[in-house]
């Protein structure tokens, strides 16, 4: 730490503060605690940023959320219509609905609220996924925080779980439409899907119970769950601290960064306000779901560019694309075509989701702590199998919207069917192959800045005439970043006998093991020998223009010319 | 059209309402009150069946046939199906807005600046009626919206939301059919061209004759689309295609702007000072 500050006993809020704080902790004694955990230390980078969007636009919804529910009214309750939007006055519609327009229309700040609520859960499943995304591929899910891994996934689960059922509550048309298909998903389940329906809805779809037990799951119980599962999200960050990214002084035994207080808190709070501003400028410049315009929910009607919110709407391509296969065995009608891409394809991914650290250290076999991050490029094959999903995720959305784009961009609505068809297969493949070659390709290049330098766009002519690019060696902070990182691991076949010519009782699931291994690790680029190093660092003194005669602040010249700042 | 929406409220935007206004209703009267008696004797005067039926021969006779009775082509499909019996309404919706005479073949006929004036227009209507009877140009009593009441304006809401949205979406945005055909958006469609529609069902759309929705239930149903229209959004609407367009705002505007905050902040920290030595 290079900045020194006041303690805070000593300034004039401080000493203010004093008399009642020691009262407070006479009685409760958390001083010691707070003591400890104020100095906890927060290291900095954009992406540790991303987990904080999805937090604070937690926050938002709560605030929101709660100005709604003073004015909706979570009834099925027909009654006519008669606020101030004209086009629906007179007519018959549930008390939702009617609340949700009264809140639109006739509350004041109403409408910006919903927008904001709106906007801010398209935000905060937008955040997670990209948090996730970050965790993922700088590895921060290793030993030893598993554990935190699993509640996110299951905050994950959840949010769109509170999604789907805040967009369910209004009773219009693309809600019901929502559930409708959910309803669809539920009972095509085998067996006992039917049944489930009737549990769920309190008799056949839509019932008139569902828009009540929804508010109870959206306003209470998930967001509960969601509240006891951030909170322990945030003790266990705090207990295993965050990780960092390797440099100069950051081991995998020490935490390098700001102080929760003054500085951590601060600037985390301040973001706070940022989000706030941020979801409050897109709700009062941007419409979201325009409720009026789609009238309220009727069985017998139905629109074009019926979608259901984003987070949703890979499984309604996925249901889009598959083909229609369904059959009947006696009384019994299988619905493959729903079963296979919603339920068990959603299943498919939480539980990949959920046991991919395991099965990673599994493989590798690594059972150590890791407290310093990956860069993506260093565990090639891990990236290249999130970017395969990400790929596989990705066609199923854009098939989610295919009418869409069909109308805005003048194809055919079947070609893009077709398209997603083949691409839901392929694209993933090539997306791994691609992927991973990158990824080695950059490891070559860091190789080839820790060996030769980096490249410092100064031409230079030799004596004998010839042309050469000067290179310099790495500022040294750099160069520890780059080659801290542990070395691939031998690869070494299993034993399928011992010395006496016993076979290894467990042959077959060491030899799947040590293939798994293989695939993993086998084009991983190591990071150069010591000895590379020093041998490689003899030679800029034949280099062509050698680099002790860079000035101190030199960091190379750009294309146009100018000397960069490093 | 932007334009118009985003100066909608200028202070000088109210008088440039009533101006036009003004303008355009002494223009109607002009266009349409003298026209009106000779409106009806049109649709027999021989005169303008004739002109009707040379316009005909030029335009549409090649793809229509010479007395309009279709053209088939070698597969046995329809070039140019017949034109005998569709009635007045049907060419002055395909004519009128711009998609006869067809440009090219595509899956299906488009809107475009219309080619002929309204005068050829209608005698290009006056000679297709002469061939067959057909439904007939609405009567402007039910085409103009501007007295509706409240209870039609909820009920052609029910209409359309049952009978329209299906295709058009529900603020009539459009939406895409199978086999590269859509349904266009109703943004901008005159009150008589939305009538026409519904009399006529141009190719994928179903025919909505008067036995099916009565002409009262077709003025509620323009009154409607237009009302809403009209209505001031809540800011900026991603054209009304619902929740495709709001996912990709999330992410681009929501998270796009929200790293690019986490990036600056990361940068200028308390800590972060110049680095190199
Ligand atoms: C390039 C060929 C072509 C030309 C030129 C053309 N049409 Fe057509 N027309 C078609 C085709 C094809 C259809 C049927 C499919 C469609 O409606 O797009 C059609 C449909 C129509 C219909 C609708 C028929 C119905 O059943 O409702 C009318 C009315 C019509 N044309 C009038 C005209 C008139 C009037 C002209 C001349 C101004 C004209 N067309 C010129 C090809 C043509
Ligand atoms: C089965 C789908 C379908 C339904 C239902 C439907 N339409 Fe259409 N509509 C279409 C198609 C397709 C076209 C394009 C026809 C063409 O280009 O010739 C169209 C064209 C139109 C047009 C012409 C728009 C323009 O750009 O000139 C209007 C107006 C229209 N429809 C109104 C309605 C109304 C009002 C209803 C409800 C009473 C309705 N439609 C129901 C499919 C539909
Ligand atoms: C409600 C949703 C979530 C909230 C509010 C949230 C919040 C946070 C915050 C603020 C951090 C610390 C800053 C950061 O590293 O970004 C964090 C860390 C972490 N989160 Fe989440 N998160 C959520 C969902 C998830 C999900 C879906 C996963 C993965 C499945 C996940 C896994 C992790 C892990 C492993 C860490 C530790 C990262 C490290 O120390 O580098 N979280 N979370």
């Amino acid at each position: 730490m290079s900045t020194t500050s006041t303690p805070l006993k000593d300034t004039g809020v401080g000493k203010k503060a004093a008399g009642p704080v020691e009262w407070l902790d006479d009685r409760i004694g958390l001083a010691g605690l707070v003591r400890k955990n104020i100095r906890k230390v927060f290291p900095d980078h954009w992406s540790f940023l991303l987990g904080e969007i999805a937090l604070w636009s937690f926050v938002v919804l709560l605030l929101t959320g709660t100005f709604l529910t003073f004015w909706f009214q979570p009834s099925m309750a027909e009654v006519p219509y008669d606020g101030s939007y004209d086009p629906l006055r007179g007519l018959e519609m549930s008390q939702a609905y009617a609340s949700t327009l009264n809140i639109s229309f006739d509350i004041r700040g109403g409408l910006l609220v919903r927008q904001i609520h709106h906007w801010a859960a398209a935000l905060f499943m937008a955040a997670i996924i990209a948090h996730m995304l970050r965790v993922f591929f700088t590895g921060a899910y290793r030993k030893p925080r598993e554990l935190n891994w699993l509640i996110g996934i299951g905050l994950f689960a959840i949010g769109l779980i509170e999604g789907f059922a805040g967009y369910s509550l209004p009773d219009d048309l693309l809600s019901g439409t929502g559930l409708r298909f959910v309803d669809g998903l539920i009972r095509s389940i085998p067996v006992v899907g039917t049944y489930i329906e009737f549990f769920v809805f309190g008799g056949e779809f839509p019932g008139e119970l569902i828009i009540a037990r929804l508010y109870m799951a959206h306003i209470f119980l998930l967001p509960g769950l969601l509240l006891g599962l951030i909170a322990a999200h945030m003790v266990l960050l705090v207990y295993h601290k965050h990780t960092q990214w390797p440099g100069p002084g950051r081991t995998e035994k020490n935490v390098v960064g700001y102080p929760m207080l003054p500085v951590y808190a601060a600037k985390a709070g301040g973001f706070f306000f940022v989000v706030f501003g941020f979801t409050t400028l897109m709700a009062a410049t941007l419409q979201i779901n325009p409720i009026w315009a789609y009238g309220p929910y009727n069985p017998s009607e139905v629109t074009a560019g019926s979608q259901p919110d984003w987070y949703m709407g890979w499984v309604e391509g996925a249901v889009r694309i598959m083909p229609n296969w369904e059959f009947t065995i006696g009384p019994q009608t299988i619905s493959l075509n729903v079963f296979i891409p919603a339920v068990l394809l959603m299943g498919i991914l939480f539980t990949v989701l959920a046991i991919w650290p395991f099965f990673e250290s599994w493989v590798t076999g690594d059972k150590k702590e890791h407290h310093l991050l990956q860069r993506p490029r260093n565990a090639p094959t891990r990236t290249a199998f999130g970017v395969a999903g990400m790929t596989f995720y990705g066609v199923c959305w854009i098939a989610g919207g295919n009418d869409i784009i069909a109308l805005k961009f003048n194809l055919d609505i079947f070609t893009i069917t077709w398209m997603a068809r083949v691409l839901v297969f392929v694209g993933p493949v090539i997306a791994f192959i691609v992927t991973r070659r990158i990824c080695i390709s950059l490891q070559r290049k860091d190789n080839d800045a820790i060996l030769h330098g980096y490249e410092t766009g100064i031409i230079v002519r030799s004596a004998e005439g010839s042309y050469a690019e000067a290179h310099a060696p790495l500022p040294p902070e750099k160069a520890f970043a780059l080659t801290a990182r542990p070395r691939v691991p031998e690869l070494t076949a299993p034993v399928s006998e011992d010395e006496n010519g016993v076979a290894n009782p467990d042959g077959r699931k060491a030899r799947l093991r040590a293939w798994a291994k293989r695939f993993f690790y086998a084009h991983d680029v190591d990071k150069p020998t010591r000895f590379e190093v020093e041998d490689a660092a003899h030679h800029f003194h034949d280099d062509v223009y050698p680099p002790h005669d860079f000035p101190d602040d030199f960091s190379g010249v750009s294309e146009t010319g100018v000397p960069k700042q490093h | 059209m932007r334009f118009l929406s985003t100066h909608r409220r200028h202070p000088l935007a109210g008088y440039a309402v009533l101006l036009f206004g003004l303008l355009l209703a002494a223009a109607l009267y002009a266009a349409f009150a003298p026209g009106k008696a000779d409106a009806d004797t049109a649709t027999n005067d021989p005169a303008k069946i004739e002109e009707g039926r040379e316009l005909f021969l030029v335009g549409c006779a090649s793809c229509h046939g010479m007395n309009a009775e279709g053209i088939m082509t070698v597969a046995g499909g329809n070039y140019g199906p017949s034109l005998v019996g569709v009635g007045a309404a049907a060419v002055d919706f395909q004519v009128g807005t711009g998609r006869m005479p067809m440009a090219q073949s595509a899956p299906q006929a488009i809107r475009k600046e219309p080619v002929y004036t309204d005068e050829e227009t209608d005698a290009l209507a006056a000679y297709i009626a002469s061939l067959g009877p057909g439904p007939a140009v609405p009567d402007e009593e039910y085409t103009d919206v501007s007295e509706i009441s409240q209870e039609e304006l909820t009920r052609g809401g029910e209409f359309f939301r049952t009978n329209c949205t299906a295709c058009h979406n529900s603020v009539g945005a459009g939406g895409a059919l199978p086999s590269g055909r859509f349904a266009p958006s109703l943004q901008g469609v005159s009150e008589k061209h939305l009538y026409e529609a519904m009399l006529t069902g141009p190719q994928q759309m179903p025919v909505f004759s008067d036995d099916v929705i009565s002409p009262e239930d077709k003025r509620a149903i323009i009154a409607y689309i237009k009302n809403v229209q009209n209505q001031p959004q809540a800011g900026f609407g991603g054209g009304g295609l619902g929740p495709v367009v709001d996912g990709m705002f999330a992410w681009i505007i929501g998270i796009g702007g929200l790293v690019a905050v986490a990036v600056w902040l990361a940068a200028h920290g308390a800590r972060v000072k110049k680095k190199r030595s």
